[in-house]
């Protein structure tokens, strides 16, 4: 399963590495949300600061959606996905695949965006630790959770519309817990930060369990 | 079979079953009885006044919403992915269910809101219950926009009760995570942790009934919009049979006008 899900990934990262869609589209389009939100708040520096957490992680999660839009438009065109599943390869392994490659992809995209916010917000990460672990671990439950619902709407005429209004009231409690985290990084307080790493561990646990066992039926159902 | 080109009374149409009328004549005396008892019998209550007339109204329906609407969604789609129960009456049940589940969210929203103004002064609080009903609500328009896409009915029902249970576990999350994120809401109001009743006489009776009438209108809302989802797929079967036929006649006659344009009359040869 572990090597199958390599392969996927590989596979994945490597039209992504090609096509520079993520570079060119993504990335760019999380920087202009940092930039929007900033012009719908206004120029004051001290609400900017106050705002930085929630506008990085509502950065993030849009480009969720356009990641994951992404990794299921790959496999949409000259049955491609059929032949995926026809493969043999353990459906499992194809879940990880993709979540990994998604994964790393968003990992890519925070750091351009905590880059963004320390310039564009002045804004400096006191506890680090925290700050990358809350990240990570949103990542995790992010690209499982994303990868789901991408498998749900695969296939569908209408899924450019559709995934955003099933993925995002799901995403939630990572945009929650994800900013109340990294605004106690920002602070300085790791010990009221910690407390929210309770909500994205078992996120993540749950969508990569959930999606370990689901994504076989859930294929076939696309 | 029907005549072509006419989309007439699905066949075999499903009866109005007799005791969903009766559960709807019940739901509404019982939801008339409510009101009754709720605005002009009980007493105004002695810290809230007039406002706590609301809260006849208001557990109930976020009961129904949360419970009783989330329990059958879950159970039916859990039903109809398990292979052995597999049958498009789970899936059909559950569909009814979240439906009639995001009016009853939607009108939890409202009541609360309501209920907000007077109380904490805003018609919306970022309160963890509040906040959690409106993700439900949000998530439940979701499922319903998957299931409004047109698909095979097998394929839809898998993909929908895999949503369904998808939201099932996401719930529990988004309480969790807007509960510690900011609570205003107050806490159990006829049961405290321990089961003791807070709430007494007429008031209690008045707030059982509450329960009682949504309950029952819920079930009835549940069995007419299961009966309608029975419905539209005959219809759906029966126009395709229908378009098929037309195909099928279109090519008949294709095949008619391509033979006789061979034909040679006889005594037609020189």
């Amino acid at each position: 399963m572990w090597r199958e899900a390599a392969l996927v990934a590989g596979k994945d990262l490597r039209i992504e590495a090609r096509s520079r869609v993520g570079l060119w589209q993504v990335v760019p389009f999380a920087v202009l949300v940092l930039v929007l939100v900033a012009f719908a708040i206004g120029p004051d520096s001290a609400s900017l600061r106050h705002a930085a957490p929630g506008i990085f992680w509502i950065a993030v999660l849009f480009s969720t959606v356009l990641s994951i839009q992404r990794s299921v438009a790959i496999e949409s065109g000259e049955g491609t996905r059929d032949g995926l599943r026809l493969s043999g390869i353990d459906p499992a392994g194809i879940f990880l695949g993709k979540a990994a490659a998604v994964g790393l992809q968003l990992l890519v995209l925070q750091i351009v965006l905590w880059a963004g916010v320390t310039v564009l917000f002045d804004v400096r990460v006191h506890v680090v630790w925290l700050a990358i672990v809350a990240s990570l671990l949103a990542t995790v439950g992010l690209a499982c959770a994303g990868v789901l619902y991408g498998a749900l709407s695969a296939g569908l005429r209408v899924r450019d519309t559709l995934l955003p209004i099933l993925v995002l009231p799901v995403l939630a409690p990572v945009l929650l817990a994800g900013s109340k985290a990294w605004q106690a990084a920002l602070d300085g307080s790791s010990s009221s930060g910690a407390e929210w790493l309770r909500i994205l561990i078992p996120f993540a646990v749950i969508y990569l369990v959930i999606g370990i066992a689901l994504y076989g039926p859930l294929q076939e159902a696309a | 079979m029907n005549s072509i080109g006419t989309v007439s009374r699905p066949r075999g149409t499903v009866s109005r079953p007799r005791w969903l009328t009766v559960v709807g004549i019940l739901g509404v005396v019982c939801m008339g009885f409510t009101v009754w008892l709720g605005l002009w019998i009980t007493p105004p209550d002695a810290v809230q006044g007039n406002l706590a007339r609301l809260l006849y109204i208001h557990p109930p329906i976020a009961t129904v919403a949360l419970y009783w609407a989330g329990g059958v969604a879950l159970a039916g789609s859990l039903l109809y992915l398990w292979p052995r129960t597999r049958s498009f009456f789970w899936d059909r049940l559950a569909a009814a269910s979240v439906e009639v589940g995001a009016v009853f969210s939607a009108l939890t929203c409202t009541t609360g809101s309501i209920w907000g103004r007077p109380a904490w002064g805003v018609w919306w609080a970022w309160d963890a219950r509040l906040t959690s009903t409106a993700l439900l609500l949000l998530l439940e328009l979701g499922y319903l926009a998957l299931r409004r896409v047109p698909a095979d009915p097998a394929i839809r029902a898998r993909r929908c009760a895999v949503a369904a249970l998808l939201i099932a576990v996401d719930v529990p999350i988004v309480h969790f995570s807007v509960d510690w994120w900011q609570t205003l809401h107050q806490t159990g109001t006829v049961l405290d942790p321990g089961f003791h009743l807070h709430v007494h006489g007429s008031m209690a009776w008045t707030f059982l009934l509450g329960f009682i009438a949504f309950s029952l209108i819920f079930v009835w809302l549940l069995g007419v919009r299961y009966r309608i989802e029975v419905l539209q797929d005959q219809v759906g079967d029966q126009e395709m049979e229908v378009s098929l036929a037309e195909r099928w006649n279109e090519g008949t006659e294709l095949v008619g006008v391509g033979s006789s344009g061979h034909h040679v009359p006889e005594g037609g040869a020189p």
